[in-house]
């Protein structure tokens, strides 16, 4: 077990390699830099000799071996640098928005997992019932539905009904406030970005724990079990559902990683200063350091979001076993 | 179909230019627009005539389409810094707040009495400075502050960035005789230098944290001597600002503070105004964006609008062929039909004014019958116009030419633009693609790769400075993409900068104007941006500029809490 772990462990490393060098290649096909950005990007003069001072400054101008080789001493020694736009250290940048990304990321995937599992087993349950088929439906809908979208119509409904039953529009605020300093505030902002996402992605959990369930109900054991006169709720909560969480726990765990860097539409909808909204910003403003450093957290927390669903595995199903 | 009123009061302002005479300046807007006919012209009467009392206290929460990248004015150029850090600086002088509109309207802020007048054959100007102004750290400034700000922009020492350093090439050196006296000799007289000093970007710096914390520390500190205090940034999201309570304009801020909140969406910004997150937006809104938030607060939103110092530009490469043959040029241009583009593109992007190469109403730009009159593509009657487009084309030998057409990957108002120049150019048998680029491989496309046809670019300048800002046209300007060079307009230009006549800057101007637009047509203009902005009408005292960048300081505005109360609540 141990060993296994250690092996997984040390696996990051080469895939932690491969996305660096790859997104480093990638933002550099891009013609153009956050010099020429910053000091010409509104139309205005931009003084050449300028131009070229923040580009030695940053570095931009070095041979891209040389930027290449600072870039992986920084990789290697954990140093993310600092971020080309702002000048603020990039742990910094992604240290403040964390905290905010990870709240929804919770949120939506507790969200997600409160509406899919009952509905998929109640689904598979019913199968070709009418149950079944607004079930179907509903989550059919949920994937149909990008959760930006969701999003948009949920601040509409919000501004419209507000103003039809108090009087007044009201929109979720746009200023994130911690959860510790006014729980209200927090909740009142995230919990419709949740909402948003939370339904997109029930419906994906939803569909998989249906097939999952249906699959597993079709067991000898279960047929066993209710050979001997096991009550069904019996049978499915306690017999069949475990069993079918193998592949929704994969689901959710890799839903959640998404979650925690890929909010990028949904973030810019309520406004949100997540992740998400800063991968937009880094990636429009050519800030290599910052774009670089999110990627590789991204690929991270995809990577230890998959060795913890490995390791959940075995809890779910104690035939599994780690060598 | 909802009808709404519109009721427009038009103030022809006159005022005391920087030339010493009265000049009707260009109209400002002032647009109160009410939920319903029956109540909107009784409310925008109301609202517009009542002479009202300023208010202390509040809190103003302005939506920035932008983030910030530093906080040194001295190299930055986006509204997304100006908007949240501007109200932590003073200026040595300014576009009149209570005049904005005005493009020659210039007052002090820290110098005090009038702007000067300058003496020695216009190549010195003294300014007297004000006594007792405190940095937010409780220095006190002087007339040294002044200098090494000045000194900073113009002739900053090796290594050090200035993004402002061509605005001043006039300056010759600045001279401190005593701590309240700062005096600017200039190399030769210049119309330029006045408003050059102006521009919101020359946040006056301490002397003392430059020379102690080196010429890069205001990149990421802040201490200035406006009329907020910064209390705090939180990257991404908000900046916000306390009233100063030693500001040296007595009686000002009204506000206690503000907050900039950072939405990059401009849905997010027009909702959050909407929803009563936010009480103001100071870049602009497009025209449906205005409709929509009328529709739907009705008395509750206040429109101001203006003409704006920004304007599209068609730049050929002329060195890509056919676009070295000045007739291609000025075949596109008379293939667009400005005037009714005016009155079509003006209901759904921010462009509206025809106008040649000068912010029009300044008094060095030309007239619109002097366009109409002098310049390819600017005559009434567009069948004559496409018609000659059609016979320079045959000419030249491109009656069925077929480019593709550079565009910012931007919708407003780049991309609506760009749409609307495609189905001009169809008309006189042009086939034309748009090749759409985010901003920084656009610039890069531009500047560096040079592969481009036609392409789409822009001018945006603060305040409005004509002589310098027509250096756009100039293919040694340094922000000219279109690949030429021109003996002649090098040579009206160096002429144009070093006069102080006025009637001079003018005849000056008009020949530039006729050898970019007519004779080369090295470039042309599509049309002004028009500058909207919807707030909630509880925002008081603030006046709408020509330029998004300008009156930001926040110190004239404060809030009607009784109608903050009806609208928002709390």
């Amino acid at each position: 077990m141990y060993s296994y772990i250690v092996k997984r462990l040390l696996m990051l490393l080469p895939t932690l390699i491969g996305a660096a060098i790859l997104i480093f290649i990638l933002l550099r096909l891009v013609p153009g830099d956050v010099c020429d950005l910053k000091f010409g990007g509104e139309g205005s003069y931009a003084d050449p000799e300028q131009i070229r001072q923040c580009q030695d400054r940053l570095g931009i101008s070095n041979p891209f071996y040389i930027q290449f080789w600072d870039y992986m001493v920084g990789f290697f020694t954990l140093d993310l640098g600092v971020s080309m736009w702002t000048n603020q250290p990039v742990g910094y940048e992604i240290a403040i928005r964390f905290e905010l990304s990870l709240q929804v990321a919770i949120m939506a995937t507790l969200t997600s997992v409160v509406i899919a599992l009952p509905l998929g087993v109640i689904s598979a349950a019913k199968q070709n019932t009418m149950v079944d088929y607004v079930v179907r439906a509903f989550s059919i809908a949920g994937i149909a539905m990008p959760s930006f979208w969701l999003g948009i119509l949920i601040i509409l409904g919000l501004l419209i009904t507000t103003q039809a039953w108090f009087g007044r529009s009201w929109m979720p605020p746009i200023i994130y406030t911690p959860i510790w300093v006014d729980p209200v505030a927090n909740l009142s902002q995230l919990i419709w970005p949740a909402l948003a996402t939370g339904y997109r992605y029930s419906a994906v959990a939803t569909r998989m724990t249906r097939s999952a369930m249906l699959e597993v109900l079709r067991e000898d054991y279960v047929r066993t079990a209710r050979a001997k006169g096991l009550m069904e709720k019996v049978i499915v909560n306690k017999h069949a559902l475990k069993n079918a969480m193998l592949p929704v726990v994969t689901i959710i765990g890799i839903e959640f990683a998404f979650l925690m860097g890929g909010l990028v539409v949904t973030e810019q909808v309520f406004n949100l200063n997540g992740l998400g909204k800063l991968f937009v910003a880094a990636v429009s403003q050519s800030d290599y350091t910052l774009t670089q450093a999110l990627v590789m957290l991204v690929v991270t927390i995809f990577v230890l979001m998959n060795f913890l669903v490995d390791m959940l595995y075995a809890w779910l199903d104690p035939r599994i076993r780690y060598s | 179909m909802a009808v709404h009123s519109d009721t427009r009061f038009e103030a022809n302002a006159a005022s005391t230019d920087m030339f010493g005479k009265e000049t009707t300046v260009m109209k400002q807007r002032l647009t109160r627009l009410a939920g319903a006919v029956a109540f909107g012209a009784a409310l925008a009467v109301g609202a517009g005539a009542q002479a009202a009392t300023p208010e202390y206290g509040g809190e103003l929460r302005v939506v920035v389409g932008s983030d910030i990248p530093s906080y040194d004015g001295h190299i930055e150029s986006t509204f997304g810094m100006i908007h949240p850090i501007r109200p932590f600086y003073s200026l040595l002088i300014r576009i009149n707040p209570d005049n904005p509109s005005s493009p020659t309207d210039f007052v002090c802020d820290l110098c005090v009495g009038a702007v000067p007048e300058p003496t020695n054959d216009g190549k010195t100007y003294t300014f007297k400075i004000r006594k007792g102004v405190k940095f937010q750290d409780g220095q006190i400034l002087t007339s040294a502050d002044i200098k090494a700000t000045f000194d900073k922009l113009f002739a900053p020492p090796e290594g050090i960035a200035s993004n402002r350093k061509a605005y001043f090439a006039m300056i010759d050196r600045i001279e401190t005789p005593d701590d309240e006296t700062v005096v600017f000799q200039l190399k030769f007289p210049s119309g330029t230098f006045i408003p050059s000093i102006a521009m919101p970007f020359n946040f006056v710096y301490s002397k003392k944290d430059l020379e102690t914390n080196g010429y890069t520390w205001h990149q990421t500190n802040i201490n200035g001597t406006g009329p907020f205090r910064f209390a705090e940034h939180i990257q991404g999201s908000h900046v916000k600002g306390v009233k100063n309570p030693d500001y040296y304009h007595k009686g000002m801020p009204y506000l206690d503070g503000y907050t900039s909140i950072i939405a990059p969406k401009m849905s997010v910004r027009l909702q959050a105004i909407r929803g009563g997150q936010a009480d103001i937006e100071f870049r602009g809104f497009p025209p449906k964006a205005r409709d929509d938030l009328v529709k739907a607060l009705g008395d509750k939103i206040t429109v101001q609008e203006s003409d704006w110092n920004c304007v599209l530009i068609v730049t050929p490469n002329h060195k890509m062929k056919p676009f070295d043959d000045p007739r291609v040029r000025r075949a596109l241009s008379l293939a667009v039909d400005r005037y009714s583009g005016s009155e079509y593109l003006s209901k759904i992007a921010i462009v509206k004014t025809v106008g040649g190469v000068g912010f029009p109403g300044h008094p060095l730009a030309s007239s619109p019958e002097y366009l109409e009159k002098n310049i390819a593509g600017y005559g009434r009657d567009i069948e004559a116009n496409r018609a000659e487009a059609k016979r320079l084309l045959k000419e030249a030998g491109q009656e069925n030419l077929k480019f593709t057409l550079h565009n910012r990957g931007v919708d407003q108002p780049y991309k609506v633009v760009g749409t609307w120049l495609i189905d001009q150019w169809k008309h006189v048998g042009l086939n034309v693609e748009q090749w759409v680029q985010p901003s920084t491989p656009f610039y890069a496309t531009l500047r560096k790769q040079k592969d481009f046809q036609v392409s789409l670019d822009f001018n945006c300048q603060a305040v409005v400075n004509p002589i310098a800002d027509i250096s756009k046209f100039l293919p040694s300007g340094g922000a000219n993409y279109a690949e030429f060079e021109d003996a002649e307009l090098e040579s009206i230009y160096k002429e144009l900068l070093k006069t102080g006549d006025v009637k001079k800057q003018k005849e000056l101007v008009q020949k530039y104007e006729k050898r970019v637009l007519d004779d080369l047509t090295s470039q042309f203009i599509t049309l002004w941006w028009y500058k909207i902005n919807p707030y909630r009408s509880y925002v008081n005292g603030w006046k709408i500029a020509p330029s998004h960048y300008l009156n930001q300081s926040l110190e004239n505005i404060w809030i009607d809490k009784a109608e903050y109360k009806r609208q928002v609540g709390g």
